[in-house]
């Protein structure tokens, strides 16, 4: 018998596997594919106090195994989110995980005390996503600011606290650690590094913002060496992030020191990648004669 | 209901330059698609992960098969040009809305398409139970106009006048005096803007087919949004997903 269990901040998840923010919406689109009760958790596209109508498009490019986007965190703000996309998820055996964005913290808290009394278990806080201009990454390339919004958010926080950090810093265990000064319960990384493309026939920008947020399989040794560092410097659960389409790559994470992890753009390339992943990694327990997946966490030697 | 699966190449040619046409056996999606609806097209390389959206051009659900018809403009389509029959290739569909084929019934309805926005009109024309009048712009070589022919009325432009109205589709309209209840176009975006005008101009209802970089195909992803004139529903501000609410949009929801 395997035991798939993780636990993140006193939340139990069925197994490892979780979706990326912004590549899976509330689940509505990807549940014709994938039954989402198999999954872990499912992580929201990221929500804020009103809706955004995000960046101009073009909004996605694609690079060499992988792909930039822009989009700018439009969503259609939390009372909608509330009344539409909780209902939806509730319907499902499955954690659920609502990312929340903010140009600033007051916004931020707004989202955060909605959310106090809706039937959620874990909050991500989103202080990295690299396109838009203000809030989201300038919270999270300071190690004060990190400290500071992680410690209002935990003030007013009902369900744990994830802080989402980016990889566009020079030291991410700095980062890490300030979270987890601030009360952070959990962290995730990494949010998309800062890309760009140049159409050289047009001699113009590929994406309507100039720059994107690269994420896909191409970034996954930058996403397991940040998993790797911040594991060695942090007491909290990491959950990890990062170009992850197989079981294998799934598995990298957690042996990295992940307690568990997110399938973000490889949902675009194969829609079923969330569950065949979940499945993946319960063939390799067996395989290897693993009881419990938490065993796994960190076993990189 | 949505599936990727592997379709197999039944045949591919070239029937204009940099123009392709590829028969897909599929097992499930050709049986539930619709004129207008498209598919994402996957590259097997592993270095190319997004899926290519391409139009339906025909649809033979007994057979289950399907017929692309594509221009090459980068590494994917030149990939898919590459493929040969027996080869198999990962395809997502179908997608989208498709044109809406009950409103046009008893109807006579321009089906409008411009460069690579061709193909989708011949199986609409096929499956419309109207009169269909076809009017197809091209640059200057023509591609697909004898199956087009059968499906209907058919009208030609060519911007070098090499073939038909010389100009544009609405010239083509224009000179040989042409009327309809209702339009289905797709094509390039100033096109379609010239044909929403032409839609407000006579009173007729105009639906458009619209183009965007798409990632997802399905509509999670928000990338491939288009803007819309009044706040959407789904969205709650003024952006409509292409793939998803899309493509084909009455002209006057959307900005062009």
């Amino acid at each position: 018998m395997i035991d798939t269990r993780v636990n993140i901040a006193g939340v139990e998840l069925k197994n490892p596997v979780m979706t990326a923010s912004g590549t899976f919406g509330s689940g509505m689109e990807y549940s014709e594919f994938v039954d989402l009760s198999r999954l872990g958790g499912v992580v929201t596209k990221g929500v804020a106090d009103v809706p955004w109508p995000g960046n101009p498009t073009p909004r996605v490019a694609e690079t060499t195994g992988g792909m930039l986007n822009a989009i700018g965190l439009q969503n259609p703000g939390i009372d909608v989110f509330c009344k539409r996309d909780i209902p939806f998820l509730k319907q499902h055996d499955t954690k659920i995980m609502v990312n929340v964005c903010g140009h600033s913290t007051e916004e931020y808290l707004r989202v955060v005390e909605r959310l106090a009394s809706e039937p959620v278990d874990l909050l991500e806080i989103n202080i990295s996503c690299p396109n838009v201009k203000e809030g989201g990454i300038a919270f999270g390339q300071d190690p004060k600011a990190v400290e500071t919004i992680t410690r209002e958010v935990k003030k007013v926080a009902a369900q744990p606290v994830v802080m989402k950090l980016s990889p566009n810093v020079t030291d991410i265990t700095v980062m890490a650690r300030a979270a987890e000064a601030g009360g952070a319960d959990a962290v995730s990384l990494i949010n998309t590094l800062t890309g760009m493309k140049i159409d050289v026939e047009r001699q113009t920008f590929a994406l309507a913002n100039k720059t994107g947020g690269m994420s896909g399989p191409a970034v996954k040794p930058v996403a397991v060496r940040m998993v790797y560092q911040v594991a060695q410097s942090v007491n909290i659960p990491i959950i990890g992030m990062g170009g992850i389409a197989t079981a294998e790559d799934a598995l990298e994470f957690i042996l990295a020191g992940a307690t568990a992890v997110s399938v973000g753009t490889a949902n675009f390339f194969n829609p079923y990648a969330t569950v065949e992943i979940a499945e993946g990694i319960e063939n390799y327990m067996k395989r290897h004669n693993i009881e419990k997946l938490t065993d796994l966490i960190g076993a990189v030697h | 209901m949505k599936v990727k699966e592997k379709c197999i190449v039944i045949s591919q040619d070239c029937i204009a330059k940099d123009i392709y046409s590829l028969w897909l056996k599929t097992d499930k999606i050709a049986a539930q698609a619709r004129p207008g609806q498209f598919v994402s097209v996957y590259c097997n390389d592993g270095g190319h992960l997004l899926p290519r959206p391409i139009s339906l051009c025909e649809i033979n659900q007994e057979k289950g098969t399907l017929r692309l018809v594509y221009r090459v403009v980068g590494k994917g389509t030149e990939m898919f040009a590459a493929l040969k029959a027996g080869d198999s290739v990962e395809v997502l569909g179908p997608l989208g809305n498709g044109f809406p084929m009950e409103e046009a019934e008893g109807k006579r309805v321009f089906l409008i398409g411009g460069g690579i926005g061709v193909p989708p009109m011949l199986e609409t024309a096929k499956q419309l139970k109207g009169e269909p009048v076809l009017v197809m712009g091209y640059r200057d070589e023509l591609f697909l106009t004898d199956e087009m022919k059968k499906a209907g009325e058919l009208v030609i432009a060519t911007e070098d006048g090499s073939a038909g109205t010389k100009g544009n589709v609405l010239d083509a309209i224009r000179e040989n005096d042409l009327k309809a209840d209702m339009i289905f176009a797709c094509g390039p975006k100033p096109m379609l803007r010239a044909l929403k005008a032409y839609g407000l101009e006579n009173n007729i209802p105009c639906y458009v087919s619209m183009e965007e970089r798409m990632a997802c195909g399905v509509g999670a992803c928000l990338g491939c949004v288009c803007q819309s004139t009044e706040v959407d529903d789904h969205s709650q501000v003024k952006n409509k997903r292409v793939c998803k609410d899309g493509p084909v949009f009455l002209s006057t929801e959307v900005e062009l």
